[in-house]
Protein backbone atom coordinates (compact mmCIF):
# COMPACT_ATOMS: atom_id res chain seq x y z
CA UNK A 1 0.00 0.00 0.00
CA UNK A 2 1.06 3.49 -0.56
CA UNK A 3 0.79 6.70 1.39
CA UNK A 4 -0.07 8.58 -1.25
CA UNK A 5 -1.51 12.09 -0.51
CA UNK A 6 -4.26 13.90 -2.02
CA UNK A 7 -1.66 16.24 -4.12
CA UNK A 8 0.18 14.01 -4.77
CA UNK A 9 0.05 13.41 -9.04
CA UNK A 10 -2.33 10.79 -10.58
CA UNK A 11 -0.67 7.49 -11.98
CA UNK A 12 -3.23 7.50 -14.63
CA UNK A 13 -1.94 11.20 -15.63
CA UNK A 14 1.24 12.65 -13.73
CA UNK A 15 0.81 15.96 -15.07
CA UNK A 16 -2.83 16.97 -14.37
CA UNK A 17 -4.63 14.96 -12.42
CA UNK A 18 -5.06 14.47 -8.64
CA UNK A 19 -6.72 12.42 -7.06
CA UNK A 20 -10.23 12.47 -6.03
CA UNK A 21 -10.62 10.38 -2.69
CA UNK A 22 -8.28 8.71 -0.26
CA UNK A 23 -8.90 6.20 1.89
CA UNK A 24 -6.06 6.70 5.40
CA UNK A 25 -6.63 4.11 7.87
CA UNK A 26 -10.00 4.10 8.20
CA UNK A 27 -11.47 1.99 10.79
CA UNK A 28 -15.25 0.47 11.74
CA UNK A 29 -16.61 -1.48 14.31
CA UNK A 30 -20.25 -2.03 15.34
CA UNK A 31 -21.16 -1.49 19.06
CA UNK A 32 -23.98 -3.94 19.52
CA UNK A 33 -25.63 -2.39 23.17
CA UNK A 34 -28.31 -5.01 22.65
CA UNK A 35 -26.27 -8.02 22.85
CA UNK A 36 -24.65 -6.98 26.07
CA UNK A 37 -22.41 -4.07 24.22
CA UNK A 38 -20.16 -6.73 22.37
CA UNK A 39 -17.87 -5.06 20.01
CA UNK A 40 -17.37 -5.99 16.15
CA UNK A 41 -14.50 -4.98 14.55
CA UNK A 42 -15.57 -5.03 11.06
CA UNK A 43 -12.92 -3.44 8.90
CA UNK A 44 -9.26 -1.34 9.78
CA UNK A 45 -6.63 -0.12 8.12
CA UNK A 46 -8.48 0.62 5.22
CA UNK A 47 -6.31 2.61 2.47
CA UNK A 48 -6.97 3.32 -1.36
CA UNK A 49 -6.75 6.35 -3.29
CA UNK A 50 -8.96 6.64 -6.29
CA UNK A 51 -8.41 8.74 -9.19
CA UNK A 52 -10.13 10.12 -11.71
CA UNK A 53 -11.72 8.31 -14.87
CA UNK A 54 -10.89 5.03 -13.11
CA UNK A 55 -13.26 2.91 -11.85
CA UNK A 56 -11.69 0.84 -8.80
CA UNK A 57 -13.52 -2.83 -7.69
CA UNK A 58 -13.93 -3.49 -4.31
CA UNK A 59 -12.80 -7.53 -4.31
CA UNK A 60 -13.59 -10.03 -1.90
CA UNK A 61 -16.48 -12.65 -1.26
CA UNK A 62 -20.09 -11.77 0.24
CA UNK A 63 -19.94 -10.57 3.76
CA UNK A 64 -16.62 -9.29 4.13
CA UNK A 65 -17.07 -4.99 4.40
CA UNK A 66 -17.31 -4.22 0.30
CA UNK A 67 -20.76 -2.42 1.24
CA UNK A 68 -19.91 -1.27 4.24
CA UNK A 69 -17.00 0.37 2.85
CA UNK A 70 -19.04 2.20 0.22
CA UNK A 71 -21.65 3.56 3.22
CA UNK A 72 -18.50 5.18 5.00
CA UNK A 73 -17.84 6.79 1.83
CA UNK A 74 -21.13 8.15 1.45
CA UNK A 75 -21.97 9.01 5.66
CA UNK A 76 -24.21 6.20 6.08
CA UNK A 77 -22.51 4.39 8.57
CA UNK A 78 -19.58 6.70 10.99
CA UNK A 79 -16.46 5.65 10.68
CA UNK A 80 -14.05 5.73 13.91
CA UNK A 81 -10.92 6.65 13.08
CA UNK A 82 -8.52 7.27 9.64
CA UNK A 83 -8.99 9.89 7.64
CA UNK A 84 -11.45 10.20 4.52
CA UNK A 85 -10.03 12.99 2.24
CA UNK A 86 -12.41 13.87 -0.76
CA UNK A 87 -11.62 16.59 -3.13
CA UNK A 88 -14.66 18.00 -4.53
CA UNK A 89 -15.26 19.98 -8.01
CA UNK A 90 -13.88 23.22 -6.71
CA UNK A 91 -10.93 21.78 -5.73
CA UNK A 92 -11.59 22.11 -1.74
CA UNK A 93 -10.29 19.03 0.21
CA UNK A 94 -13.17 17.72 3.30
CA UNK A 95 -12.31 14.81 5.38
CA UNK A 96 -15.74 12.78 5.74
CA UNK A 97 -14.76 11.05 8.85
CA UNK A 98 -15.20 14.27 10.29
CA UNK A 99 -17.54 16.10 8.35
CA UNK A 100 -20.58 17.50 9.61
CA UNK A 101 -24.29 16.52 8.47
CA UNK A 102 -24.76 19.47 6.22
CA UNK A 103 -21.21 19.00 4.75
CA UNK A 104 -22.46 15.69 4.02
CA UNK A 105 -26.14 16.87 2.54
CA UNK A 106 -23.98 19.71 0.34
CA UNK A 107 -21.33 16.98 -0.53
CA UNK A 108 -24.28 14.40 -1.62
CA UNK A 109 -25.91 16.42 -3.65
CA UNK A 110 -23.00 17.71 -5.50
CA UNK A 111 -19.91 15.65 -5.59
CA UNK A 112 -20.94 11.78 -3.93
CA UNK A 113 -23.14 9.81 -6.34
CA UNK A 114 -24.29 6.73 -4.85
CA UNK A 115 -26.15 3.69 -6.30
CA UNK A 116 -27.76 0.83 -3.15
CA UNK A 117 -28.87 -2.18 -4.31
CA UNK A 118 -32.40 -1.76 -4.00
CA UNK A 119 -34.58 0.95 -4.73
CA UNK A 120 -35.99 3.36 -2.00
CA UNK A 121 -38.93 5.52 -3.37
CA UNK A 122 -42.21 6.83 -1.72
CA UNK A 123 -45.53 5.42 -2.85
CA UNK A 124 -47.30 7.64 -5.65
CA UNK A 125 -44.30 9.01 -6.91
CA UNK A 126 -44.15 8.64 -10.81
CA UNK A 127 -40.78 6.70 -12.24
CA UNK A 128 -39.72 9.69 -14.22
CA UNK A 129 -39.52 12.03 -11.40
CA UNK A 130 -37.75 9.40 -9.24
CA UNK A 131 -35.05 9.09 -11.68
CA UNK A 132 -35.05 13.16 -11.67
CA UNK A 133 -35.07 13.73 -7.78
CA UNK A 134 -31.35 14.06 -7.62
CA UNK A 135 -31.54 16.66 -10.36
CA UNK A 136 -34.89 18.69 -8.66
CA UNK A 137 -33.05 18.76 -5.63
CA UNK A 138 -30.11 20.26 -7.00
CA UNK A 139 -32.21 22.95 -8.16
CA UNK A 140 -32.09 21.73 -12.17
CA UNK A 141 -35.05 23.45 -14.45
CA UNK A 142 -37.55 20.33 -14.12
CA UNK A 143 -37.71 20.17 -17.88
CA UNK A 144 -34.00 19.69 -18.07
CA UNK A 145 -34.16 17.19 -15.04
CA UNK A 146 -36.53 14.90 -16.38
CA UNK A 147 -35.16 15.48 -20.05
CA UNK A 148 -31.99 13.85 -18.76
CA UNK A 149 -34.36 11.16 -16.59
CA UNK A 150 -36.27 10.33 -19.64
CA UNK A 151 -32.75 9.69 -21.84
CA UNK A 152 -31.28 7.34 -19.29
CA UNK A 153 -35.11 5.31 -18.64
CA UNK A 154 -34.58 4.99 -23.03
CA UNK A 155 -31.32 3.73 -22.69
CA UNK A 156 -32.20 1.49 -19.65
CA UNK A 157 -34.82 0.44 -21.81
CA UNK A 158 -37.70 1.06 -19.52
CA UNK A 159 -40.49 1.10 -21.83
CA UNK A 160 -42.08 4.93 -21.97
CA UNK A 161 -45.29 3.50 -20.95
CA UNK A 162 -44.19 3.11 -17.40
CA UNK A 163 -42.78 6.40 -16.68
CA UNK A 164 -45.46 7.77 -15.22
CA UNK A 165 -46.24 5.42 -13.27
CA UNK A 166 -44.54 4.66 -9.45
CA UNK A 167 -41.89 1.81 -9.33
CA UNK A 168 -43.60 0.39 -6.38
CA UNK A 169 -44.93 -2.37 -8.26
CA UNK A 170 -42.53 -2.92 -11.16
CA UNK A 171 -40.40 -6.34 -11.43
CA UNK A 172 -37.30 -6.96 -9.81
CA UNK A 173 -34.96 -5.56 -12.61
CA UNK A 174 -36.81 -3.04 -14.15
CA UNK A 175 -37.07 -1.30 -10.43
CA UNK A 176 -33.16 -2.17 -10.25
CA UNK A 177 -32.88 -0.17 -13.87
CA UNK A 178 -34.72 2.88 -12.38
CA UNK A 179 -32.13 2.75 -9.57
CA UNK A 180 -29.22 3.13 -12.04
CA UNK A 181 -31.02 5.53 -13.50
CA UNK A 182 -31.29 7.49 -10.85
CA UNK A 183 -27.59 6.92 -9.55
CA UNK A 184 -26.44 7.80 -13.14
CA UNK A 185 -28.76 11.28 -13.68
CA UNK A 186 -26.24 13.62 -11.63
CA UNK A 187 -22.82 13.27 -13.30
CA UNK A 188 -21.45 13.27 -9.68
CA UNK A 189 -17.57 13.63 -10.17
CA UNK A 190 -17.21 10.38 -7.51
CA UNK A 191 -19.44 7.22 -8.33
CA UNK A 192 -20.41 4.78 -6.01
CA UNK A 193 -22.13 1.43 -7.32
CA UNK A 194 -23.11 -1.23 -5.14
CA UNK A 195 -24.07 -4.73 -7.39
CA UNK A 196 -25.71 -2.47 -9.75
CA UNK A 197 -25.87 -5.41 -12.32
CA UNK A 198 -27.05 -7.99 -9.86
CA UNK A 199 -30.30 -8.66 -11.58
CA UNK A 200 -30.30 -6.97 -15.05
CA UNK A 201 -30.73 -9.42 -18.55
CA UNK A 202 -27.39 -8.97 -20.84
CA UNK A 203 -28.37 -6.37 -22.79
CA UNK A 204 -28.89 -4.13 -19.67
CA UNK A 205 -25.89 -5.16 -18.39
CA UNK A 206 -23.65 -3.98 -21.25
CA UNK A 207 -26.06 -0.86 -20.90
CA UNK A 208 -24.75 -0.20 -17.30
CA UNK A 209 -21.20 -1.19 -18.73
CA UNK A 210 -21.71 1.62 -21.12
CA UNK A 211 -23.32 4.18 -18.76
CA UNK A 212 -19.48 3.33 -16.61
CA UNK A 213 -17.54 4.02 -19.63
CA UNK A 214 -19.27 7.13 -20.43
CA UNK A 215 -18.60 8.43 -16.33
CA UNK A 216 -15.39 7.50 -16.82
CA UNK A 217 -14.64 9.21 -20.25
CA UNK A 218 -16.39 12.17 -18.39
CA UNK A 219 -13.62 12.10 -15.49
CA UNK A 220 -15.72 10.34 -12.98
CA UNK A 221 -14.36 8.51 -9.91
CA UNK A 222 -15.63 5.56 -9.73
CA UNK A 223 -15.87 2.84 -7.03
CA UNK A 224 -17.80 -0.59 -7.19
CA UNK A 225 -18.96 -3.72 -5.96
CA UNK A 226 -19.58 -6.31 -9.10
CA UNK A 227 -20.24 -9.90 -8.07
CA UNK A 228 -20.49 -10.39 -12.02
CA UNK A 229 -17.25 -11.59 -13.21
CA UNK A 230 -17.99 -10.33 -17.20
CA UNK A 231 -19.04 -6.96 -15.61
CA UNK A 232 -16.06 -6.17 -13.08
CA UNK A 233 -13.58 -7.66 -16.44
CA UNK A 234 -15.03 -5.19 -18.95
CA UNK A 235 -15.26 -1.81 -16.55
CA UNK A 236 -12.40 -2.72 -13.64
CA UNK A 237 -9.21 -0.60 -13.72
CA UNK A 238 -7.74 -2.16 -10.86
CA UNK A 239 -9.01 -4.26 -8.05
CA UNK A 240 -8.93 -3.48 -4.30
CA UNK A 241 -8.72 -6.19 -2.45
CA UNK A 242 -10.74 -5.63 0.84
CA UNK A 243 -9.81 -9.13 2.75
CA UNK A 244 -6.65 -7.09 3.73
CA UNK A 245 -8.77 -4.80 5.73
CA UNK A 246 -10.10 -7.22 7.76
CA UNK A 247 -8.96 -7.28 11.36
CA UNK A 248 -7.90 -10.81 13.04
CA UNK A 249 -11.46 -12.08 14.44
CA UNK A 250 -13.70 -10.07 13.14
CA UNK A 251 -17.12 -11.84 12.39
CA UNK A 252 -17.08 -12.54 8.37
CA UNK A 253 -20.70 -12.62 7.85
CA UNK A 254 -21.38 -9.28 7.35
CA UNK A 255 -24.90 -9.92 9.08
CA UNK A 256 -24.53 -6.83 11.75
CA UNK A 257 -27.71 -8.25 14.34
CA UNK A 258 -30.12 -6.02 14.18
CA UNK A 259 -29.96 -2.90 16.11
CA UNK A 260 -26.63 -1.68 14.62
CA UNK A 261 -26.57 -1.55 10.78
CA UNK A 262 -28.56 -3.79 7.96
CA UNK A 263 -31.62 -2.99 10.01
CA UNK A 264 -34.24 -0.06 8.22
CA UNK A 265 -37.32 0.61 9.16
CA UNK A 266 -40.14 0.07 6.18
CA UNK A 267 -42.54 2.79 6.05
CA UNK A 268 -46.03 1.07 6.79
CA UNK A 269 -47.89 1.23 3.52
CA UNK A 270 -44.87 2.38 1.86
CA UNK A 271 -43.33 0.63 -0.50
CA UNK A 272 -39.86 1.00 0.01
CA UNK A 273 -36.45 -1.07 -0.08
CA UNK A 274 -37.03 -4.85 0.18
CA UNK A 275 -33.96 -5.79 2.11
CA UNK A 276 -30.52 -4.68 2.49
CA UNK B 1 -33.70 20.50 0.72
CA UNK B 2 -31.27 23.28 -0.60
CA UNK B 3 -29.82 25.70 0.69
CA UNK B 4 -27.19 28.79 -0.14
CA UNK B 5 -27.86 30.25 3.23
CA UNK B 6 -24.68 30.46 5.66
CA UNK B 7 -27.12 31.07 8.88
CA UNK B 8 -29.38 29.04 10.64
CA UNK B 9 -33.03 29.54 11.03
CA UNK B 10 -33.55 28.61 14.20
CA UNK B 11 -31.19 27.97 16.79
CA UNK B 12 -31.40 26.01 19.84
CA UNK B 13 -29.48 26.19 23.13
CA UNK B 14 -29.94 23.80 26.53
CA UNK B 15 -34.09 24.45 25.91
CA UNK B 16 -36.13 22.80 28.34
CA UNK B 17 -39.65 23.21 29.87
CA UNK B 18 -40.76 21.74 32.66
CA UNK B 19 -43.46 21.65 34.89
CA UNK B 20 -46.12 20.86 37.97
CA UNK B 21 -47.68 17.56 37.98
CA UNK B 22 -51.02 16.89 39.96
CA UNK B 23 -49.24 16.12 42.90
CA UNK B 24 -46.82 19.48 42.89
CA UNK B 25 -43.80 17.85 41.92
CA UNK B 26 -41.28 19.17 39.02
CA UNK B 27 -41.72 16.99 36.35
CA UNK B 28 -39.37 17.68 33.25
CA UNK B 29 -40.80 17.59 29.80
CA UNK B 30 -37.83 18.06 28.11
CA UNK B 31 -34.32 19.29 28.88
CA UNK B 32 -30.40 20.92 28.06
CA UNK B 33 -31.94 20.31 23.86
CA UNK B 34 -29.38 21.57 21.25
CA UNK B 35 -30.64 21.98 17.84
CA UNK B 36 -30.07 23.84 15.11
CA UNK B 37 -32.54 24.32 11.75
CA UNK B 38 -31.23 25.40 8.40
CA UNK B 39 -32.93 26.79 5.80
CA UNK B 40 -34.26 24.48 4.00
CA UNK B 41 -33.85 21.84 5.94
CA UNK B 42 -36.20 18.81 7.10
CA UNK B 43 -35.27 17.43 11.07
CA UNK B 44 -36.81 14.82 12.49
CA UNK B 45 -37.58 14.77 16.66
CA UNK B 46 -38.66 10.81 17.21
CA UNK B 47 -38.91 9.15 20.33
CA UNK B 48 -41.57 7.13 22.12
CA UNK B 49 -44.33 8.58 23.50
CA UNK B 50 -43.59 10.42 26.71
CA UNK B 51 -40.07 10.80 25.29
CA UNK B 52 -40.68 14.97 25.48
CA UNK B 53 -40.81 14.92 21.58
CA UNK B 54 -43.98 17.13 21.62
CA UNK B 55 -43.14 19.23 24.47
CA UNK B 56 -39.96 20.11 22.74
CA UNK B 57 -41.69 20.98 19.54
CA UNK B 58 -43.81 23.63 21.12
CA UNK B 59 -41.16 24.98 23.46
CA UNK B 60 -39.63 25.92 20.24
CA UNK B 61 -42.93 27.27 18.84
CA UNK B 62 -42.71 29.19 21.49
CA UNK B 63 -46.59 27.54 22.30
CA UNK B 64 -44.81 26.51 25.90
CA UNK B 65 -42.72 28.51 27.89
CA UNK B 66 -39.13 27.71 28.58
CA UNK B 67 -37.69 26.99 31.73
CA UNK B 68 -34.56 27.26 30.85
CA UNK B 69 -31.89 27.77 27.63
CA UNK B 70 -32.91 29.88 24.57
CA UNK B 71 -33.91 29.35 21.17
CA UNK B 72 -33.26 32.09 18.45
CA UNK B 73 -34.83 32.57 15.09
CA UNK B 74 -34.01 34.64 11.96
CA UNK B 75 -37.10 36.70 10.52
CA UNK B 76 -37.72 37.20 7.18
CA UNK B 77 -36.24 40.09 7.32
CA UNK B 78 -32.88 38.94 8.41
CA UNK B 79 -33.19 39.85 12.29
CA UNK B 80 -32.05 37.06 14.61
CA UNK B 81 -34.67 37.12 17.59
CA UNK B 82 -34.41 35.05 20.94
CA UNK B 83 -38.34 33.56 21.33
CA UNK B 84 -37.98 34.15 25.32
CA UNK B 85 -37.72 37.54 24.89
CA UNK B 86 -40.64 38.24 22.97
CA UNK B 87 -43.80 39.10 23.95
CA UNK B 88 -47.32 37.06 23.27
CA UNK B 89 -48.02 39.92 20.37
CA UNK B 90 -44.97 39.37 18.57
CA UNK B 91 -45.42 35.77 18.91
CA UNK B 92 -48.75 35.58 17.51
CA UNK B 93 -47.70 37.52 14.54
CA UNK B 94 -44.65 35.06 14.00
CA UNK B 95 -47.08 32.23 13.80
CA UNK B 96 -49.09 34.36 11.85
CA UNK B 97 -46.92 35.51 8.93
CA UNK B 98 -43.74 33.49 9.23
CA UNK B 99 -44.60 29.95 10.86
CA UNK B 100 -46.79 27.16 10.24
CA UNK B 101 -48.02 24.64 13.05
CA UNK B 102 -49.56 21.48 11.56
CA UNK B 103 -51.31 19.41 14.13
CA UNK B 104 -51.63 15.75 14.84
CA UNK B 105 -55.36 16.12 15.22
CA UNK B 106 -57.27 18.35 11.94
CA UNK B 107 -59.67 20.08 14.48
CA UNK B 108 -56.97 21.48 16.49
CA UNK B 109 -55.56 23.29 13.60
CA UNK B 110 -58.84 24.17 11.14
CA UNK B 111 -61.81 25.85 11.79
CA UNK B 112 -64.32 22.99 11.69
CA UNK B 113 -67.74 25.10 10.88
CA UNK B 114 -66.11 27.03 8.30
CA UNK B 115 -65.84 25.94 4.43
CA UNK B 116 -62.69 24.46 3.19
CA UNK B 117 -62.26 27.45 1.50
CA UNK B 118 -63.27 29.98 4.20
CA UNK B 119 -60.13 28.05 6.33
CA UNK B 120 -57.23 28.59 3.26
CA UNK B 121 -59.18 32.22 3.16
CA UNK B 122 -59.16 33.06 6.62
CA UNK B 123 -55.29 32.43 7.01
CA UNK B 124 -54.93 34.15 3.92
CA UNK B 125 -56.62 37.59 5.37
CA UNK B 126 -54.71 37.51 8.75
CA UNK B 127 -51.84 38.54 6.79
CA UNK B 128 -53.98 41.19 5.01
CA UNK B 129 -55.29 39.74 1.83
CA UNK B 130 -59.07 41.56 1.58
CA UNK B 131 -59.46 41.21 -2.22
CA UNK B 132 -62.49 38.74 -1.91
CA UNK B 133 -61.95 37.01 -6.05
CA UNK B 134 -58.70 36.55 -5.25
CA UNK B 135 -58.69 35.15 -2.02
CA UNK B 136 -60.76 32.43 -3.61
CA UNK B 137 -58.89 31.80 -6.53
CA UNK B 138 -55.62 31.64 -4.15
CA UNK B 139 -57.80 29.31 -1.93
CA UNK B 140 -58.82 26.63 -4.76
CA UNK B 141 -55.74 26.74 -6.04
CA UNK B 142 -54.49 25.44 -2.43
CA UNK B 143 -57.37 23.01 -2.31
CA UNK B 144 -56.11 21.59 -5.88
CA UNK B 145 -52.48 21.36 -4.29
CA UNK B 146 -53.96 19.40 -1.99
CA UNK B 147 -55.67 16.88 -3.72
CA UNK B 148 -59.26 18.42 -2.66
CA UNK B 149 -61.68 18.35 -5.18
CA UNK B 150 -62.75 21.88 -6.15
CA UNK B 151 -66.59 21.39 -5.57
CA UNK B 152 -65.74 21.08 -2.10
CA UNK B 153 -64.67 24.79 -1.25
CA UNK B 154 -67.91 25.30 0.01
CA UNK B 155 -68.34 22.34 2.49
CA UNK B 156 -66.76 22.60 5.72
CA UNK B 157 -64.28 20.17 7.38
CA UNK B 158 -67.01 18.13 9.61
CA UNK B 159 -68.13 16.34 6.02
CA UNK B 160 -64.31 15.16 5.10
CA UNK B 161 -62.87 12.34 6.31
CA UNK B 162 -59.38 12.01 8.20
CA UNK B 163 -57.45 12.37 5.47
CA UNK B 164 -58.80 15.09 3.68
CA UNK B 165 -59.06 17.22 7.20
CA UNK B 166 -55.19 16.38 7.60
CA UNK B 167 -54.51 17.44 3.76
CA UNK B 168 -56.54 20.96 4.27
CA UNK B 169 -54.69 21.85 7.98
CA UNK B 170 -51.54 21.56 5.68
CA UNK B 171 -53.36 23.96 2.55
CA UNK B 172 -54.14 26.73 5.16
CA UNK B 173 -50.78 26.41 7.47
CA UNK B 174 -48.71 26.57 3.79
CA UNK B 175 -51.45 29.44 2.32
CA UNK B 176 -49.16 31.91 3.82
CA UNK B 177 -45.84 30.90 2.22
CA UNK B 178 -44.10 30.12 5.85
CA UNK B 179 -40.37 30.44 6.70
CA UNK B 180 -40.49 27.77 8.89
CA UNK B 181 -43.44 24.63 9.56
CA UNK B 182 -43.81 22.91 12.59
CA UNK B 183 -45.49 19.41 12.30
CA UNK B 184 -46.79 17.13 15.15
CA UNK B 185 -47.40 13.90 14.00
CA UNK B 186 -48.99 14.74 11.13
CA UNK B 187 -49.50 11.20 9.40
CA UNK B 188 -50.51 9.22 12.78
CA UNK B 189 -54.32 8.39 13.11
CA UNK B 190 -55.11 7.73 10.11
CA UNK B 191 -55.29 4.56 7.81
CA UNK B 192 -51.92 3.30 6.22
CA UNK B 193 -52.74 4.26 2.71
CA UNK B 194 -53.83 7.63 3.22
CA UNK B 195 -50.49 7.71 5.42
CA UNK B 196 -49.06 7.18 2.53
CA UNK B 197 -50.50 9.56 0.16
CA UNK B 198 -50.22 12.36 2.51
CA UNK B 199 -46.50 11.48 3.32
CA UNK B 200 -46.14 12.03 -0.50
CA UNK B 201 -47.82 14.65 -0.79
CA UNK B 202 -45.68 16.62 2.23
CA UNK B 203 -42.45 15.36 0.89
CA UNK B 204 -43.72 16.86 -2.60
CA UNK B 205 -45.02 20.64 -0.95
CA UNK B 206 -41.67 20.49 1.03
CA UNK B 207 -39.00 20.05 -1.77
CA UNK B 208 -40.99 22.10 -3.71
CA UNK B 209 -41.34 25.03 -1.61
CA UNK B 210 -38.04 24.88 0.28
CA UNK B 211 -39.42 24.86 3.34
CA UNK B 212 -37.74 24.17 6.54
CA UNK B 213 -39.73 21.70 8.81
CA UNK B 214 -39.26 20.09 12.24
CA UNK B 215 -41.65 17.29 12.26
CA UNK B 216 -42.47 15.20 15.66
CA UNK B 217 -42.79 11.70 14.92
CA UNK B 218 -42.65 8.39 16.43
CA UNK B 219 -42.87 6.80 13.11
CA UNK B 220 -38.98 5.95 12.00
CA UNK B 221 -40.03 5.19 8.59
CA UNK B 222 -41.47 8.65 8.44
CA UNK B 223 -38.15 10.26 9.26
CA UNK B 224 -36.84 8.21 6.91
CA UNK B 225 -38.68 9.04 3.97
CA UNK B 226 -38.70 13.22 4.69
CA UNK B 227 -36.04 14.36 7.04
CA UNK B 228 -32.48 15.45 6.09
CA UNK B 229 -31.25 14.84 9.78
CA UNK B 230 -33.25 13.48 13.23
CA UNK B 231 -32.82 13.47 16.65
CA UNK B 232 -33.85 10.96 18.74
CA UNK B 233 -35.40 11.94 22.56
CA UNK B 234 -35.87 9.96 25.32
CA UNK B 235 -36.79 11.18 28.17
CA UNK B 236 -36.89 14.56 27.39
CA UNK B 237 -33.12 14.41 26.16
CA UNK B 238 -31.56 14.08 23.12
CA UNK B 239 -29.88 11.00 23.45
CA UNK B 240 -28.13 11.14 19.38
CA UNK B 241 -28.42 13.22 16.59
CA UNK B 242 -27.03 13.00 12.81
CA UNK B 243 -27.84 12.25 8.98
CA UNK B 244 -31.17 10.41 9.17
CA UNK B 245 -29.62 7.63 6.81
CA UNK B 246 -26.61 6.51 9.51
CA UNK B 247 -29.18 7.38 12.76
CA UNK B 248 -31.23 4.41 11.38
CA UNK B 249 -28.73 2.59 9.85
CA UNK B 250 -25.27 2.99 12.23
CA UNK B 251 -27.04 3.88 15.38
CA UNK B 252 -24.43 4.18 18.52
CA UNK B 253 -26.64 5.23 21.33
CA UNK B 254 -27.95 1.66 23.00
CA UNK B 255 -31.73 3.23 22.72
CA UNK B 256 -31.93 4.36 19.39
CA UNK B 257 -30.35 0.45 18.74
CA UNK B 258 -33.61 -0.44 20.66
CA UNK B 259 -35.81 1.21 18.68
CA UNK B 260 -34.24 0.71 15.82
CA UNK B 261 -34.17 -2.87 15.78
CA UNK B 262 -37.97 -2.98 17.37
CA UNK B 263 -39.06 -2.16 13.84
CA UNK B 264 -41.18 -4.77 12.25
CA UNK B 265 -39.65 -5.62 9.12
CA UNK B 266 -42.67 -6.38 6.23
Amino acid sequence: MTTTRLTDPSPLDPTTALPVLEALDLAKTFTMHLQGGVRLPVLSGVRFTLYPGECAVLDGPSGIGKSTILKMIHGTYGIDSGALLLRGPDGAVTDLARADDRTMLRLRRTTLGYVSQFLRCVPRVPTLDVVAEPLLSARVPPEDARRRAGHLLERLRVPTGLWMLPPATFSGGEKQRVNIARGFVSDHPVLLLDEPTASLDAANRAEVVDLIEDQKAAGAAILAIFHDPRVRAEVADRLIDVGVFVPSGAVRSGRVPSGAGRSGPVPSGVENEESR
Amino acid sequence: MVSTDDEPLLQVRGLGHTYADRSGRTRIGCADVDVDLWPGEVLAIVGESGSGKTTLLNTVAARLTASHGSARYRTRDGREVALDSLDEVSIRALHRTEWGFVHQDPAAGLLMNVSAGGNVGERLMSIGARHYGRIRESAATWLARVEIPADRIDEPPTTFSGGMRQRLQIARTLAISPRLVFMDEPTSGLDVSVQARLLDLIRGLVADLGLSVLIVTHDLAVARVLSDRTVVMRHGRVVESGLTDRVLEDPHAPYTQLLVSSILQV
